[in-house]
């Protein structure tokens, strides 16, 4: 130790190991997650297509066992459950929170670094561990005599705390473990939020983007400790004889439901509300025009994340809940479109007369913009508790999260990396190709997920690896679609690496003056130490 | 590098123990799947001996930046948000064990859930048939030991208390005392807890296993005297620090985290005490 630090003090940049391994900058953690939550993603992705080859015809025709002949439902249930897993917490919140939270949070509230940048390291490779461990539990030996566990990823207790095998208890430590690097890394996010903005930098002049990673990490301070404690509790109905969701204990199953959807829901929070602060720079940059509305996003945002605390329930309409809570949750959840309502009307304000140019970035903006409504408007549908009856556990559920997660969220991501690229390599990516790859997905991934909400209706149930034959045709088509959408993604991968070694030189500000926050006043990519003299926002109207 | 910064943020150098502390975590908890599918535990102590020098090393680490003069006032700031917040996350985690506590007591499983399950009435902790405490629970007298319990842990957080006004009085008699009692009412605490569970056992009063009553019971208990055992040696950690002549008026972030994560463990009891030990009583009568 003392060693590298003397060594540390010698040279500017320290050698591969130090850098990627002991690091304490908040820069290089942030492309790491980026990098590993790639990775993951990808992974995740395969899943998939393996899942729509499957669909693409009625019938079981590639998860056979080894007879060649047999369905094996085990197989499916271990990819649903490894794609769900893989999403919801090794892919999407480390690359939003974890990496773009990381990397642009602390510069543009013009701060050195994070409050902590050890835990932040930490953080990190608990993350790794948890991925580690999530990867190890698909092939582990689970449930039915077989590798992997098929519980799906919300862990329902009995199916969970029945299933036999080590799959089980590996997938419950890497949520812990994933858990643990997620709280570490809201604590170091909100104590940086708060005590570090650079001077003058007042809670409302601090951008859009640094606001939604405060409002996640507030988020997961207060949820992910209590799927914690419901997936002990299931650890311990496995392995050490409890009974808290065993009916012939005097426990009820019920009750983990409670428990996980009173995290789950702020979860799909944690997911958008990063991709909220991205978009709001993305559009006001490209439509040369400051963000419409710019207090009452935040406590739009502020207001989603308090709500969010408070519906939970309405994932639960058919489990025997009384009228009056049935009501109640409902009432609550339809509350949400209000402030979600102002977000998606003030992105449209601020392009509204404004000198818009379609870069890339703008395209996956206006993308997220129509997707993001659609997922909303199927969500208050969903919202109905008399409704649901109907709905519950068909593809329309499913597509409903697609369309918020897999194409909002997701998109969020994109937009960032097409946003951000410059700022972090110093290199551009070529639009054209860029956008080929917004148009090839934005087709591809909407034949795969409309047609899901017709299916749906038409009361296909979800988690199934077959289906009765008159679905043929649009799951046909969904298939093909998703193929042309992983398509998609492949040649996304090829493109970063493309842009990476050949792509053109870019300076500081490649996006024009309305890229007013302050990683824009840096060189791109910034140095390695960045505000080594503070901004000065003292006496200033703007933080910009 | 830091030499040219013109602010008072810690810099951090570059730290191998994140690193290796995941390793340690990662041996650690493939260790105890495998102990508790029957292999062997010496993978999972293994893991464990990893994480406990990695914290070592860590936190000397800490302390000697401390003395180095890095924790300037912002920074001070900065750690005092890291441990109000984190505390919060421990709050967060206990809501969990209380929720399901207080559901199980106030919505106990009716006896129709208990037919369709094909227990009648046969378990003796398992019946719940709509009744809290299940019936064949003997429960623990508050009045008792749980009563002796809390006035041990109001008296150590006011011995700790003592102990915050002596270091901001530079008083290090005051303060090893005050760390002393507290420590000691600390280790009380958790032997007399010991004990219950002790008798709790030995007497056959609910057990762990196959009892939702229990189930909640020793988990709740169990994480709370968990907490105890951790605010105890943090606070021996202090004591030995401010032995060593650590700790001043103005530098003592080290020992106001461990006064204020022992306050938490206070109160979460004072919730245990009246939730857990009175309520069932009162329930039950």
């Amino acid at each position: 130790m003392a060693e590298a630090t003397a060594h540390l003090e010698q040279h500017a940049r320290p050698g591969f190991f130090t850098r990627w391994f002991c690091s304490t900058n908040h820069k290089d953690i942030g492309i790491l997650y980026i990098w590993t939550a790639g990775l993951a993603g990808l992974i995740s992705v395969a899943m998939t297509v393996y899942m729509r080859m499957e669909l693409m015809e009625p019938g079981v025709q590639y998860m056979l066992m080894e007879d060649g002949v047999t369905p094996n439902g085990h197989l499916w249930n271990v990819m649903i459950t490894g794609h769900g897993v893989l999403m919801m917490f090794f892919v999407v919140i480390p690359a939003l929170f974890g990496g773009f939270g990381n990397y642009f949070m602390p510069l543009q509230i013009g701060a050195p670094d994070m409050a902590f940048p050890r835990l932040n390291n930490l953080s990190y490779w608990l993350y790794v561990t948890g991925t580690t461990l999530a990867l190890l539990s698909v092939v582990a030996p689970g449930g039915n005599g077989q590798t992997g566990s098929g519980v799906g990823w919300v862990l329902y207790a009995p199916l969970s705390t029945n299933e036999e095998g080590m799959s089980m208890d590996l997938a419950i430590f890497a949520i812990h473990v994933s858990g643990a690097s997620s709280i570490l890394g809201a604590i170091n996010i909100i104590a940086t939020f708060l005590n570090m903005r650079a001077p003058g930098m007042t809670l409302h002049k601090t951008p859009l983007f640094a606001w939604s990673i405060f409002i996640t990490a507030i988020l997961i301070l207060l949820s992910l400790p209590v799927l914690a404690g419901a997936i002990t509790m299931l650890l311990t109905d496995r392995n050490f004889g409890t009974t808290f969701f065993d009916a012939a204990g005097g426990g009820d199953p019920v009750l983990y439901q409670h428990l996980l959807w009173f995290f789950g829901h702020p979860e799909v929070y944690m997911l958008i509300i990063p991709s909220f602060g991205i978009i709001s720079h993305v559009v006001a940059t490209f439509s040369r025009k400051p963000i419409f509305g710019y207090l009452a996003m935040v406590y739009a945002m502020v207001a989603i994340g308090v709500l969010g605390f408070v519906v939970w329930a309405h994932h639960m309409y058919t489990v025997g809940m009384s009228l009056n809570a049935q009501m109640y949750f409902m009432l609550a959840t339809v509350t949400i479109a209000v402030p979600t309502g102002v977000k998606i009307f003030s992105w449209i304000a601020t392009m509204w007369g404004g000198s818009i140019s379609f870069r890339t970035p703008m395209l996956w903006a206006i993308g997220y913009i129509f997707l993001f409504t659609v997922g909303g408007v199927t969500g208050i549908m969903l919202s109905q508790a008399g409704a649901d009856r109907v709905y519950h556990d068909t593809y329309f559920v499913v597509a409903h999260f697609h369309y918020v997660m897999s194409l909002g969220a997701v998109f969020g991501i994109f937009m960032g990396i097409y946003y951000w690229f410059p700022k972090m390599t110093g290199r551009e990516i070529p639009e054209g190709a860029g956008k080929l790859h917004f148009w090839w997905m934005f087709i591809g991934s909407n034949v795969t997920f409309f047609p899901q909400h017709f299916v749906g209706l038409a009361g296909m149930p979800r988690r199934y690896i077959d289906y009765s034959a008159e679905f043929a045709y649009w799951n046909y088509v969904s298939s093909i679609a998703a193929f042309v959408t992983f398509a998609s993604f492949l040649f996304f991968i090829g493109l970063i690496f493309w842009s990476l070694a050949y792509g053109r030189k870019t300076v500081g500000n490649p996006w024009g003056e309305y890229a007013d926050t302050l990683e824009w006043t840096l060189p791109s990519p910034p140095p390695e130490h960045t505000f080594d003299v503070l901004p000065d926002f003292r006496g200033k109207k703007s933080a910009h | 590098m830091a030499a040219h910064k013109q602010h008072d943020y810690h810099i951090v150098n570059p730290s191998p123990w994140p690193f290796i502390g995941a390793i340690g975590g990662f041996i650690m908890l493939t260790g105890a799947v495998f102990w508790m599918h029957d292999y062997t535990p010496y993978v999972f102590w293994a893991g464990f001996a990893l994480v406990l020098y990695v914290m070592y090393a860590w936190w000397t680490d800490v302390i000697r930046e401390a003395h180095g003069g890095d924790h300037t006032p912002v920074v001070k700031i900065g750690l005092r948000y890291g441990v109000i917040l984190f505390i919060t996350s421990e709050v967060m985690f206990f809501v969990a064990w209380f929720w399901s506590y207080f559901k199980h007591a106030l919505f106990p499983m009716p006896d129709a859930v208990e037919r369709e399950a094909g227990v009648l009435g046969g378990g003796v902790f398992g019946a719940v048939d709509g009744v809290w405490p299940p019936a064949g629970v003997e429960l623990v007298d508050p009045w008792h030991l749980p009563l002796l319990n809390t006035l041990i842990l109001l008296t150590s957080g006011a011995t700790c208390t003592w102990a915050h006004h002596a270091v901001m009085e530079n008083d290090r008699k005051g303060l090893v005392w005050g760390l002393t009692l507290t420590v000691l009412l600390g280790a009380l605490f958790t032997a007399i807890q010991a004990y219950e569970y002790y008798e709790i056992v030995h007497n056959d009063w609910f057990s762990y296993a196959g009892s939702i009553y229990g189930a909640n019971f020793f988990m709740a208990t169990g994480f709370h005297g968990f907490h105890v055992l951790i605010g105890t040696l943090f606070l021996i950690v202090c004591l030995s620090r401010a032995m060593r002549g650590h700790f001043d008026n103005q530098s003592h972030i080290g020992f106001e985290a461990a006064a204020w994560y022992w306050h938490f463990v206070d109160v979460v009891w004072l919730f245990l005490f009246a939730g857990i030990y009175v309520a069932a009583v009162w329930g039950a009568a």
